[in-house]
């Protein structure tokens, strides 16, 4: 029930209310009053000083960016000073006769006088502005000559970035390039402009980009004079910037060179872990490219062929290649099944050398099949019928929800890229996936036979070499699990303090330690007994390790054969080991594409890492690649 | 014989029937001085003196054609005005242009529009009229919708985010409330719950949110970036000094030494040149302006147009009371046009359409009666 309002009261408390209003204003207004009269009466001497000094303009002074270095202190990056040509427009007068004159005497591109109209627009009267940059001692030396004729015009020393290794750990650098607006954007949301005045170059990839307001440091700035023209006449104070903070990486540099030379011009991945920390010892991915091509503006015909190679030298194939595991998968496989008392060590199975489900039969790779295999030797020699026959028993979900503890299927969250989404998630197989995965009702049921060559790291699975070589190293680890990361601390140049980025566990799976021991004997049994033992034989450490073979395309019944396969469509070879196996310090997954098999391409660059990494063992008479000296090896 | 001079007597009286002169010559004197100011801004670069006063025009043009609508006619576009303002932020939501990390613009293809100004005349046409068709059985349960309708824009505002306008379309919501009645009680208990409430949202904020506040206490930690503004209006406006320097010889202004000094920081421009004197002609002028419009308010006769010229009125205030505090440097710098100074069309066009409004409440307050 509404109450009856009275009209003349409402109209009373209304204009109460506005009153109230009007001494609101007015005490607002007074204390405006009071501010201008602080500012034009009390403080006018002061203010009238400071606007007649008021001809100064901040020029930022643009910070070191940081240095980064590997586990020894081996430099990846670092700035070196070269000379620039500068023009300050305000005092050149006739910009473009400026030019032409100065093109008589110094070599000038017309490149060169694209990128100087560009940053004359962007720029401040007063700022001096690169026409050339890197001259050389003798360009110097003539300009200097003719100095005179050039008012405005001068050589200034600049600091640019340089990646004196080349080519060597480009991925996992990354580089720095011209910022864009698509950068500018990300130091805007990230409310960086300011201290982002006077540079402009900013990392794009790799680690370069993650550490970006780590390694750029405070921009300093010099108080300059100016006339009412806008010319500088004299500075009057400096502070000096800060320079970036230096990134110390996990990485061996020397580990990592060895590496992408074992590669050779193969395309592929390795990626090594210290399974204790998460530390990323190495971390490859070739073909590779060399950054210093990007520092100062690459020129299209450089970026068209690195972008139009077909081997896709830009692409990262270690947080951005999905492959299937292929038979690298099965130790995980079995794992999953003592841990969920599908199977048990000793519990065998009699393999014909194939395994029928409905209309289906699923091949294993050896004729005949391998008789009574038990839980070690459907490792050791690589069963796929008792691998087909416990992803049965195990069903897909069960298998899912297993690799996906060990992080499969899911970004590692590396210290790569701008954020986390650079890196590809890969495919976790699941009911759930195929029903998100696809549209139409049909294609997105998961039937029961989908399930069968999951168990051997085929159908649908699709991980990248980060996410094998983590869960290798949990693995090795006993279930404790790390992020991958690459730095390993970060030195504040301003106090000189070591910041280490702390491993972090990210979880223990808590496996049953027994369980754990019979996965380690049957991967030792591997390179003593198995598919490994070509690759590792004489090894003077005891190495874990599983081959794999990833088909590319469905062979439809026909038998594989490397030699009449077209390269691209040839299978990929895997490999995953960790060493020594009672006390690991290195766990890894290499991926060679199109490798062929995985004892014979992948085993033998795995061997290399190994023996540097433990023994500090140089390859010299590195094993051959001869695919009819391994017929034993074939069983994947 | 045709009486011509009667002819154009007639036709000149209906012509001005609806314009309120004291509003009008205030609104004039404030726009002189604008004007003069744009032209002192722009002396050394783009001379926007001219369009400016095209701006003007345009403006007053729309006025008069507001002022002819009886406040019957403005209640029926309250809900069209307001919903339509709510779709096209919607729309901004959705897919609108972002401008800075900031999606305030919708774009129409030849031109691009800021749909938040809208709301600003549109949020008290919708309050004023909700507490209209409510007036006679007003309870508790009505200023908690009322509270909403406010709530929904506001909070789309501040999302593209625009604090600062979404500030000012919520006071202008909030003034409305306030007018009709909200207890005082309430209003305490509003004061007391954001004061306590202001420690949380500290500790919730962003440091980039948290730096722009302590650049305010202290600019010179920001020389580079925000604090310069700061830094350098009021050394403008403190080296203006009691007469300032003289009508286009501010040396901070054509030095380049203010930013935005057409636009935002115009005020500073003003101060430099006419010192004290010229805030305090300057600051008379709009309380003489407000003071009008509460005359207006005070003498509405339905609730609908009491609450409305109150809004409006009350709203030039808050528009000029946060540029001139803004720029000299006592409140934190958000983007708020000085009312008929600044240099812009579609601002000058909204003020207007509120002194329309005002004007149409007076003129047709005597029909009302008879």
């Amino acid at each position: 029930m509404g109450h009856f309002t009275n009209p003349e009261a409402d109209l009373d408390r209304f204009r109460f209310r506005l009153g109230f209003a009007a001494i609101f204003v007015l005490l607002a207004f007074g204390v405006l009053l009071g501010r201008f009269v602080w500012l034009q009466v009390i403080q006018h001497d002061f203010y009238q000083t400071r606007a007649e000094d008021n001809r100064i303009a901040l020029i930022p002074i643009v910070p070191n960016r940081g240095v980064i270095t590997d586990r020894n202190g081996v430099v990846l990056a670092h700035n070196y000073s070269a000379f620039t040509l500068e023009i300050t427009p305000s005092q050149a007068g006739q910009l473009d006769a400026t030019i032409d004159a100065l093109a008589e005497v110094i070599d000038i591109q017309p490149k060169d006088r694209k990128r100087f109209k560009r940053l004359l627009d962007e720029a401040k009267n007063f700022e001096s502005i690169p026409i050339r940059t890197r001259l050389s001692d003798a360009e110097v030396a003539k300009f200097a000559a003719h100095r005179y004729r050039f008012p405005g015009v001068e050589v200034k020393a600049r600091l640019f970035r340089q990646y004196p290794l080349g080519s060597i750990a480009s991925h996992a650098i990354g580089y720095i390039g011209r910022i864009t607006e698509r950068d500018l954007k990300w130091i805007e949301e990230s409310e960086k402009q300011a201290n982002y005045k006077g540079t402009d170059h900013v990392g794009k990839t790799g680690l370069e980009q993650h550490y970006e307001f780590e390694l750029h440091g405070e921009t300093g700035y010099e108080e300059v004079e100016i006339d009412a023209g806008g010319r500088a006449l004299r500075s009057l104070k400096r502070i000096p910037p800060v320079s970036g903070n230096n990134l110390a990486l996990t990485l061996d540099a020397k580990l990592q060179q060895i590496t992408e030379q074992a590669f050779g011009d193969r395309k592929g991945s390795l990626v090594a872990i210290d399974p204790k920390t998460g530390g990323i010892l190495a971390l490859v991915s070739t073909p590779t490219y060399d950054p210093n091509l990007f520092v100062d503006g690459i020129t299209p015909d450089n970026w068209k062929e690195l972008n139009e190679h077909p081997d896709k030298p830009m692409v990262n194939r270690a947080i951005n290649g999905a492959y299937p595991p292929g038979s690298t998968f099965k130790p995980f496989m079995a794992l999953a099944a003592l841990e969920m008392g599908k199977r048990t060590p000793n519990q065998a199975i009699s393999d014909p050398g194939y395994y029928n489900f409905g209309n289906h039969q699923f091949r294993d790779d050896k004729k005949g099949g391998h008789g009574m295999v038990d839980m070690y030797k459907s490792v050791v020699h690589s069963c796929d019928t008792y691998y087909y026959m416990l992803a049965n028993d195990m069903g897909i979900d069960n298998i899912s929800k297993f690799m996906g503890s060990l992080g499969l299927g899911q970004r590692t969250g590396v210290d790569l890229g701008k954020d986390d989404s650079g890196e590809s998630k890969g495919v976790l197989p699941s009911q759930e996936w195929k029903k998100q995965r696809f549209k139409k009702p049909e294609q997105q049921k998961w039937y029961a036979g989908e399930t069968i060559s999951i168990g051997i790291g085929q159908g649908y699975n699709a991980y990248t070499p980060i996410q094998l070589a983590q869960a290798t190293a949990t693995l090795a680890n006993n279930g404790v699990m790390f992020r991958p990361h690459l730095v390993q601390h970060l030195v504040d140049t301003k106090t000189g303090e070591k910041r280490p980025v702390e491993p972090k566990p990210i979880r223990d799976l808590q496996w049953k330690r027994s369980n754990v021991d019979v996965i380690h004997r049957a991967m030792v049994g591997v390179n003593k007994e198995g598919t490994g033992t070509r690759a590792f034989a004489g090894a003077p450490y005891e190495a874990a390790g599983k081959t794999g073979t990833a088909q590319v395309f469905s062979l439809k019944g026909a038998q594989y054969k490397e030699h009449s396969t077209k390269k691209e469509l040839r299978d990929h070879a895997l490999f995953i080991a960790y060493a020594p196996a009672d006390n690991p310090k290195i766990a890894l997954a290499v991926l060679v594409e199109n490798g062929g098999f995985g004892a014979v391409s992948a085993a033998p660059i795995a061997r290399m890492v190994l023996d540097y990494y433990l023994l500090g063992k140089l390859p010299g008479g590195a094993a051959k690649d001869d695919p009819a000296a391994v017929e034993e090896d074939h069983e994947e | 014989m045709i009486d011509i001079a009667g002819t154009l007597r007639r036709s000149w009286q209906q012509l001005i029937a609806h314009i309120d002169f004291p509003l009008f010559f205030i609104t004039l004197a404030i726009m002189g001085v604008g004007l003069a100011t744009v032209n002192s801004a722009t002396w050394d670069s783009s001379h926007r003196m001219l369009s400016q006063a095209g701006n003007m025009g345009i403006a007053m043009v729309v006025m008069w054609f507001v002022s002819r609508l009886p406040p019957q006619k403005l209640m029926n576009f309250a809900i069209p005005l307001y919903v339509f303002a709510i779709i096209l932020l919607v729309a901004v939501f959705l897919f609108g242009i972002k401008v800075n990390g900031a999606k305030r613009w919708l774009s129409l293809g030849f031109t691009r529009i800021q749909p938040s100004e809208i709301m600003k005349i549109a949020m008290p046409l919708m309050l004023a009229w909700y507490f209209q068709k409510y007036e006679a059985t007003l309870k508790l349960k009505h200023y908690l919708i009322a509270a909403l309708l406010l709530f929904i824009p506001f909070a789309l505002i501040a999302k593209q985010p625009d604090l600062g306008t979404a500030l000012l379309v919520g006071s202008a919501g909030f003034y409305v409330i306030f007018f009709a009645g909200l207890p005082w009680k309430v209003i305490a208990g509003l004061l007391v719950a954001a004061g306590s409430a202001a420690p949380i949202l500290w500790g919730m904020m962003h440091d980039y949110q948290q730096k722009r506040i302590l650049t305010l206490i202290d600019p010179t930690t920001d020389p580079l970036g925000s604090g310069y503004h700061i830094i350098q209006s009021t050394i403008a406006i403190g080296s203006g000094g009691t007469f300032g320097k003289g009508y286009l010889n501010g040396t901070q202004t054509h030095l380049e030494f203010i930013p935005e000094k057409h636009t935002d920081f115009i005020f500073a421009v003003y101060s430099e040149e006419w010192g004290l004197l010229g805030n305090v002609v300057l600051v008379f002028l709009y309380t003489l302006l407000i003071g009008r419009g509460m005359m207006i308010a005070s003498g509405a006769p339905t609730l609908f147009s009491r609450l409305l010229a109150g809004a409006i009125t009350l709203g030039f205030f808050t528009y000029a009371f946060i540029n001139m505090g803004m720029v000299s440097g006592i409140l934190p710098v958000v983007g708020v046009p000085l009312p008929f100074m600044s240099y812009g069309g579609t601002a000058m066009v909204i003020l207007f359409l509120g002194i329309g409004m005002l004007m149409s409440i007076q003129t047709h307050r005597m029909l009302v009666k008879k």
